[in-house]
């Protein structure tokens, strides 16, 4: 493959040809700030944010959507660049909620770092600010407009990792919004909830409602693991506080991206539900009685041992579990097998 | 699945008969969508007028449990134009002329009488099958709930290796399988003929080495029952105990008061699961075990993948994660069984499975591994049949087309035709406690079709009963056309619309599937 070599901040850098400038920084480890760029979706170059000076052009052009040619030399944090992500960071803070200190995405915000990197200490324009109504009429997803900075990530994620474009810019100016068709609101649209847009804003505007109610962004232990619910086996962190599971975060799953169902993302809740098991239970006069460990192994191993011995081990069956781990799957097979005696063991996997 | 889920993106031809991919397997939805804005031609072969058939080029709404007439259609279509990819079929597989005569009489013409689908269509439709330059076969439980399952699987095993296009990216014949670890409850040999890895328990061999292995002088030679014969012969006091290990079969089987009956009859029932199931309800011992989130593991997925489950909380209360329970309890019947945690189980799984050889704990923490991977230095497969068939040659099964066990009649003139939903997940013991999915999507409802609903004087909302010859529901009605007129469908996902109470329990012959997509009910307004 043809490749070109460029300068970026005085380094040479060579990338395959038809990289973007963005890529070519990156995978020489130079920083470039982003907002609506993401690699999974389609280039926009909407917000600007990662404006670079390249010598010979007269504006400074978006990284993620200039192509990087052979000779090229760019400077990613000149004193123009800087002052152009400056007045950037300024506009959207002009326009956004002052509202860090109880938003849920406080410690996981974009806004917030590029702010906190620019020292950006307050909008310097004094501008009209929306107040639009804060949407969470379903049990998923809050949506709060007032803090979208536009970028367009969830309408290309819906468009193109859900395939559904259930939302979309609507209106012009000031008024430009992120919208289902109609102006109405996820639960009147066709929208799935699967969250894919909540993993790709870049801001508070989209949250998972459940989680960023029970934690902030600091407190939770991520554990990655595999999806319990259908065949497909998508990747997901659980997200744990104080020993309980509060969400489920998007990680770059090996089957899956970021991409979940509404199951994965939002399914959870059964973990710490009430009705859970939690004692084991003997069986009395027709009553459930809670019992001891030991009590409750000792009777099973007694009732299935004498059925064993009086009526012999095709007696005994067992069915195991297309919902339990490979582990306890084979030790069911092996217990069947060899301490019942008889091979009366079988899952669900026909249903 | 013989290739991986990241394949089907690339097809540029995709089958998928009797699965609503958008709805059960959503993230493998997302790949058929992306081949679609790709260019792909998608043909959805379904009675339901699903999420998925609104994308396709072509839906072939098929009269139920015709599939096998379809698939024999589209063979008899490739062979009469000289559509069969003869090179393949030459070096890869036996057995061409044995499909060619039993395929002759499902003329399109023939086939259409029973499908209801037009023989213009079925050509265009095999046309293009056999002229893509990989085309992917998707199928689900529609294909396989029928007293014909197994052959409906041949049949498209048959189709694809007619056209070659099996053993190479973005091709193949791929099941979805519709929980998490079907596919590894199956690889590790909860199953009553095979050991782990299918290692058959009628060979002598295999039974000398895992008894070695696990200590004993004998396995039991005689395969076992499935749990379908298990219910029955409890029905009829032959098995007298048993234990259950994370299944509710009152929900999710066929003829669920006989399921009761059989289960209320044993002299002893033990059940071992996270919530009291409508199952737990009736044992004698109910074993509390911890969730997935609380336990280490691995789950194998439906392309074969084993993947890393990692525990993440304690387990809540008392309860213990299922390998545990098991544990204690085969050496309260004195065979002591102890491991240190789960990664030690899985060495003992590898050393006796060549197909898991190559899998290990330490492998799987940085990445997950396609089975077959028999040894620490093995790369996984991710497609099969590349280059040969594990048996040598591909052999063509002929299969003929055998209508549903129970057809319509004057007294119950329906077909009811049951599935799954995009917010809720098998019994639902668990998507009922979310305390997010069941908010949104709370109740069930049957869909039927206009015409059926006018004259039977039922309208959008009505509550209605759903009678078969085995027993009945309540549910309400949703009066949409994306069923057919003729056909009823439904979920089995909540408890108050228990709908395998009415379906039947007729099987297929081999794989002892039974026959939930289609049973003959009437339906009735409520007074
Ligand atoms: S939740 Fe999914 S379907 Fe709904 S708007 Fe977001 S990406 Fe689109
Ligand atoms: S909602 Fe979030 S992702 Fe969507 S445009 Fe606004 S800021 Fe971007
Ligand atoms: S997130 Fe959805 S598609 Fe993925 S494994 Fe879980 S249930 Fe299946
Ligand atoms: S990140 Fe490049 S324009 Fe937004």
């Amino acid at each position: 493959m043809a490749e070109v070599t460029l300068t970026i901040d005085g380094r040479q850098v060579t990338v395959p040809a038809g990289t973007t400038v963005l890529d070519a920084a990156r995978s020489a480890g130079i920083f470039i700030p982003t907002l609506c760029h993401d690699p999974e979706l389609t280039p926009w170059g909407g917000c600007r944010l990662c404006v670079v000076e390249i010598e010979g052009m007269r504006n400074l052009p978006a990284s993620c959507v200039t192509t990087a040619t052979n000779g090229m030399v760019v400077h990613t944090a000149s004193p123009a660049v800087v002052e152009a992500r400056k007045t950037i960071i300024e506009l959207l803070l002009a326009n956004h909620p002052e509202d860090c200190l109880t938003c849920g995405r406080n410690g996981d915000c974009r806004l917030q770092d590029y702010a906190y990197l620019y020292g950006v200490r307050e909008a310097g324009f004094v501008g009209e600010r929306h107040h639009y109504p804060l949407e969470e009429d379903n049990p998923f997803i809050i949506r709060d407009l007032n803090k979208c900075i536009l970028c367009g990530k969830c309408v290309r994620a819906c468009a193109e990792i859900q395939g559904k474009n259930v939302v979309d810019f609507a209106y012009r100016g000031f008024n430009t919004k992120i919208t289902p068709a109609m102006d109405t609101s996820l639960s009147g649209s066709d929208c799935v909830f699967c969250g894919n847009c909540v993993a790709v804003c870049p801001v508070g505007a989209l949250q998972e409602k459940g989680l960023r109610a029970a934690a902030r962004t600091w407190e939770v232990k991520k554990v990655r693991t595999t999806c319990p619910y259908c065949g497909t086996g998508c990747t997901f962190d659980l997200n744990v506080k104080d020993g309980r599971v509060v969400g489920v975060t998007s990680c770059d799953g090996e089957v899956n991206g970021r991409a979940l169902c509404v199951k994965g993302r939002f399914g959870y809740g059964f973990i710490h539900h009430p009705d859970r098991l939690t004692k084991p239970l003997i069986k009395r006069s027709g009553v459930f009685e809670e019992a001891s460990w030991e009590e409750a192994i000792n009777l099973v191993a007694e009732k299935l041992g004498s059925i064993k011995k009086e009526y012999g081990s095709a007696a005994l069956g067992v069915l195991s579990s297309a919902r339990c781990t490979n582990e306890e799957n084979y030790l069911m097979s092996k217990f069947t097998r060899v301490v019942l005696g008889t091979n009366n063991i079988d899952h669900c996997a026909r249903l | 699945m013989t290739n991986p889920i990241g394949d089907i993106g690339g097809a540029d031809f995709i089958l998928a008969i009797g699965t609503n991919t958008t709805e059960s397997h959503p993230v493998i939805g997302l790949q058929v969508k992306k081949a679609v804005r790709n260019g792909a031609t998608l043909v959805v072969v379904d009675p339901r007028r699903t999420e998925v058939a609104g994308l396709a080029h072509h839906h072939l709404q098929l009269k139920s449990g015709t599939d096998i007439a379809l698939l024999n259609g589209l063979a008899n279509v490739i062979i009469s134009e000289g559509l069969v990819n003869k090179e393949f079929v030459d070096t890869r597989t036996e057995g061409f002329e044995a499909l060619k005569e039993a395929v002759a009489k499902y003329t399109p013409e023939y086939v259409a009488e029973i499908t209801g689908i037009s023989p213009g269509v079925i050509r265009e439709v095999a046309r293009g099958y056999a002229t893509a330059k990989n085309a992917t076969i998707l199928y689900t439980m529609g294909l396989t709930q029928h007293i014909c399952g197994t052959d409906n699987v041949l049949a498209v095993a048959n189709l694809a290796m007619l056209c070659g296009h099996i053993g190479k990216p973005n091709s193949g014949v791929n099941p979805l399988r519709g929980q998490n670890n079907v596919q590894g409850a199956c690889d590790m040999g909860a199953l009553p003929n095979v050991l782990t890895g299918y290692q058959s328990v009628t060979l002598e061999d295999v039974r000398s080495r895992f008894a070695a292995a696990w200590g004993v002088s004998e396995l039991p030679a005689k395969p076992g029952l499935t749990v379908g014969e298990m219910i029955e012969a409890a029905a009829r006091g032959e098995i007298k105990g048993m234990y259950i290990m994370g299944e509710n079969p009152v929900l999710s089987d066929p003829d669920a008061d006989h399921v009761i009956h059989a289960l209320e009859k044993l002299d002893f029932l033990v059940v071992q699961d996270i919530f009291m199931t409508e199952t737990a309800r009736l044992a004698d011992v109910v074993l509390p075990a911890a969730s997935f989130a609380e336990k280490d593991g691995t789950f194998t997925n439906t392309e074969r993948r084993v993947q890393r489950v990692r525990k993440a909380i304690e387990p809540l209360g008392e309860a213990k994660p299922d390998w545990q329970i098991i544990c204690l309890v085969a050496t309260a019947m004195g065979y002591p069984m102890q491991y240190g945690s789960p990664a030690e189980i899985m060495e003992e799984i590898a050393r006796l499975t060549p197909s898991y050889g190559g899998i290990s704990y330490q492998r799987l923490e940085s990445r997950s591994l396609v089975w077959p991977c028999p040894a620490p230095d093995h790369p996984g497969t991710p497609i099969l049949h590349v280059g040969k068939f594990a048996r040598g040659l591909g052999k063509f099964h002929p299969v003929e087309y055998v209508p549903p066990a129970e057809l319509p009649d004057e007294e119950y003139p329906l077909i009811l035709n049951t599935g799954r939903r995009h917010f809720h997940y098998h019994t639902g013991t668990m998507t009922l406690r979310t305390g997010a999915l069941e908010e949104y999507y709370g109740r069930e409802h049957l869909e039927i079709n206009p015409a059926d609903a006018r004259s039977l004087g039922i309208a959008d909302g009505d509550r209605v009963r759903v009678v078969s010859r085995r027993g009945q529901v309540e549910v309400t009605a949703r009066v949409v056309d994306t069923v057919p007129p003729g056909v009823v469908f439904t979920s089995f996902h909540f408890p108050e619309v228990a709908i395998n109470k009415l379906t039947n329990t007729a099987r297929d012959p081999v794989a002892r599937i039974p026959e939930l997509k289609v049973c003959a009910v009437r339906v009735e307004k409520i007074a």
